[in-house]
């Protein structure tokens, strides 16, 4: 048996829509089977991970505190990915934000004004899109592979965050334990409904982003030169836009939104910087970008959607007393089948079985 | 004397799974085909090696079984690109994602399990030669497999009709296909044989290296080695050069980390890391080197018209 593709004239604008969606359901059936083979019953274990989180108020909360950063990230690697530049990165680029957004309550406790949080912000995107310009730069000044590179980046980055967070940036008075000075109240991103539960302003952020880099990409020049690059390269140059340009700014842009999650996470979910501050958002939010489609409102919906294969995790540990590891299964299952069905949208997809095809196909 | 010979053979045992799994993703490569899911069939094989171990008490079953997982692993990377088309950077990154959330959950029972170490050979007489005595005769027996792998690849890619195809199908799939080579099988093997090198070489890590499961214990050695294929251009003797220059780095650090010097350890971790982004400027700073070596039609899929 094998697999006969046969290319659509035109991509097909159905499964362009539905793609996601099958993936999702594929992903589905994949858990009920790894459900069953860990011994569990296969409805409880997939309504206790994706189903009952959304079931208490305080846990929504929880979704939305972990789906901002996935979107943040997410919105900038959908413009990186569609003009064909491979930052992997985003995970190093984050913690540099972080890092970069936290040396003000930390190096200056007394400095609280309404400025402190503005330029808290503003310094953990500029941390962020410089930790991107580097694979960048390298990119289009010395030809380097940028996919490496900006991995390369992220165990130095996380390396870096693990010696300020138990050196030079330590508190003092921590006994000795990893992490700096607790944020004051004016360096915290504040809680949305501080009575209900976490979830907290980087949520807009992340919505305010995603909308005005889809806007960007729809209707200005710039995103039109995203799509053209990377949609056919040679045709750009015609145009006259240039590559090295496009590379830099989709590495700042997705830099900046990841050093930008990265800054909005300390200040407004941890409320100190520690020596980890992400469980791999950078590398989660890739499979937001794709499961979002490359666009940017499709990361709003796809990042909620990994949020909740997170907090289905931690459910799935505690009532079902399976590893929370499942989750990050989920994830990778989910971004297989999510590439799978795109090819539906450019071919048409046969099964063929070979005694069918001997007349045709010879012996292949 | 005996130091010498010491830090030599922990340079060469840190560099066997760089090597093995290079060598592997060389292969895959120089058929047109990325594979970025290294790290997570490498560390896939890793799991695999050390339960498969624990469970039946022999370290060469879990050998065989690392290596028979990193294959099948590959082979979803197979299907996804090869049969669907699908692209080749995105799917081998989700097959790392995959790759590490699963070992995760296989391994969890067993975190803590004190390992058994496949034995190195045991030379008595031949052993004991001062200097290179153990070097050659004393190592465990994935070393001595890294090193036929190196050859049997060179020898296999250009002096044998099957690597010529081989390598005709990675510059160049649609005149390969037009001369009634089928692409797709090709690659198919390719990649498994790739995955089973990687498979292989996450083996080395929990089976020799440090004969116990960690969680991520690859530490991103799967991507090291693919960057050492870019260093090596795509030629199996110059993979074997850079991966002893890369193992040379890191147990380098970790003497450096030893002896202190006042230098974080933290940073002196990182040094590979650097290392490897150093040594990719110094080697793709010249583009049009770069054009010459790198097969041709590496990274596009490839869909057979009927």
């Amino acid at each position: 048996m094998h697999i006969e593709l046969q290319k659509r004239p035109v991509p097909s604008t159905l499964y362009a829509v539905l793609s996601p969606f099958i993936a999702l359901a594929l992903t589905l059936v994949a858990g009920a089977i790894l459900f069953m083979a860990l011994g569990k019953n296969p409805f409880d274990a997939l309504y206790s991970f994706f189903i009952e989180p959304l079931t208490e108020v305080w846990s929504i909360h929880e979704l939305t505190v972990k789906a901002a950063p996935l979107i943040l990230i997410a919105v900038g690697l959908s413009v990186c990915y569609r003009s064909n530049n491979w930052n992997i990165g985003a995970e190093g680029q984050f913690i540099m934000g972080g890092i970069l957004g936290s040396l003000v309550p930390i190096l200056m406790p007394g400095f609280q004004s309404w400025l402190t949080l503005p330029l808290m912000l503003v310094l953990g995107m500029i941390g962020g899109a410089a930790w991107g310009a580097i694979p960048a730069y390298l990119k289009t000044r010395f030809n380097t592979n940028e996919i490496l590179v900006s991995l390369m980046l992220v165990y130095t980055a996380q390396l870096f965050l693990d010696w300020l967070a138990r050196g030079v940036l330590r508190d003092p008075n921590g006994n000795n334990f990893p992490g700096s000075i607790r944020f004051s109240e004016a360096a915290r991103l504040p809680e949305i409904i501080p009575s209900q539960g976490s979830a907290h302003y980087g949520l807009v952020l992340a919505l305010v982003a995603a909308v005005v880099v889809w806007f960007m990409l729809r209707f200005t020049l710039n995103g039109f030169e995203v799509r053209v690059l990377g949609a056919n390269p040679r045709a750009g140059r015609f145009a006259g836009f240039s590559q090295t340009r496009m590379a830099f700014f989709a590495f700042l842009l997705s830099g900046g939104l990841a050093g930008l999650a990265g800054i909005a996470e300390v200040s407004g979910a941890i409320g100190q910087l520690r020596e980890t501050i992400s469980p791999g958002y950078g590398f989660t939010a890739i499979i937001v970008a794709f499961l979002g489609r490359l666009s940017p409102l499709g990361a709003i919906a796809a990042g909620f959607m990994l949020a909740l294969t997170y907090l289905g995790g931690e459910a799935a540990q505690m009532t079902l007393g399976i590893s929370d590891k499942v989750g990050r299964v989920f994830q990778g299952l989910l971004l297989f089948f999510v590439l799978g069905c795109d090819t539906l949208i450019n071919y048409r997809v046969r099964l063929v079985w070979r005694k069918a095809t001997a007349p045709a196909g010879g012996q292949a | 004397m005996d130091i010498a010979q010491n830090i030599l053979l922990t340079i060469m045992t840190a560099a066997t799974p760089l090597l093995i799994a290079a060598i592997g993703e060389l292969v895959v490569e120089r058929s047109g085909v990325l594979n970025l899911g290294v790290e997570g069939m490498m560390v896939i094989g890793a799991v695999c090696g050390f339960a498969a171990t624990l469970l039946s008490g022999s370290p060469w079953i879990g050998m065989l079984a690392a290596i028979a997982a990193g294959a099948f692993f590959s082979l979803l990377f197979g299907v996804l690109t090869l049969s669907l088309a699908a692209n080749q950077v995105a799917t081998g990154l989700s097959l790392t994602l995959l790759g590490l959330g699963l070992s995760g959950m296989i391994g969890e029972s067993f975190v803590g399990s004190a390992g058994i170490k496949l034995a190195n050979l045991d030379i008595p007489v031949l052993g004991d030669i001062p200097l290179v005595g153990r070097l050659i005769f004393g190592q465990d027996p994935i070393f001595y497999i890294s090193l036929i792998l190196t050859g049997g690849v060179a020898w296999f890619l250009f002096r044998t009709r099957a690597g010529l195809t081989l390598r005709a199908i990675g510059d160049n799939h649609a005149s390969a296909h037009a001369l009634g080579i089928n692409v797709l099988k090709i690659r198919y093997l390719a990649v498994m044989f790739g995955g089973a090198c990687a498979g292989l070489a996450g083996a080395h890590l929990s089976l020799v290296y440090t004969p116990q499961w960690v969680e991520n214990m690859t530490a991103g050695r799967g991507w090291i080695a693919l960057a050492l294929v870019v260093f090596a251009s795509w030629r199996p003797w110059r993979v074997l050069g850079g991966a002893y220059l890369f193992g040379a780095v890191s147990i380098g650090q970790l003497h450096a980390q030893a002896l202190g010097f006042g230098i974080p350890s933290q940073f002196l971790s990182a040094l590979p890391y650097v290392a490897t982004i150093v040594v990719l400027v110094i080697i793709s700073r010249d583009r049009r080197l770069t054009l010459m070596n790198t097969p041709a039609s590496l990274g596009q899929p490839f869909v057979p018209d009927r």
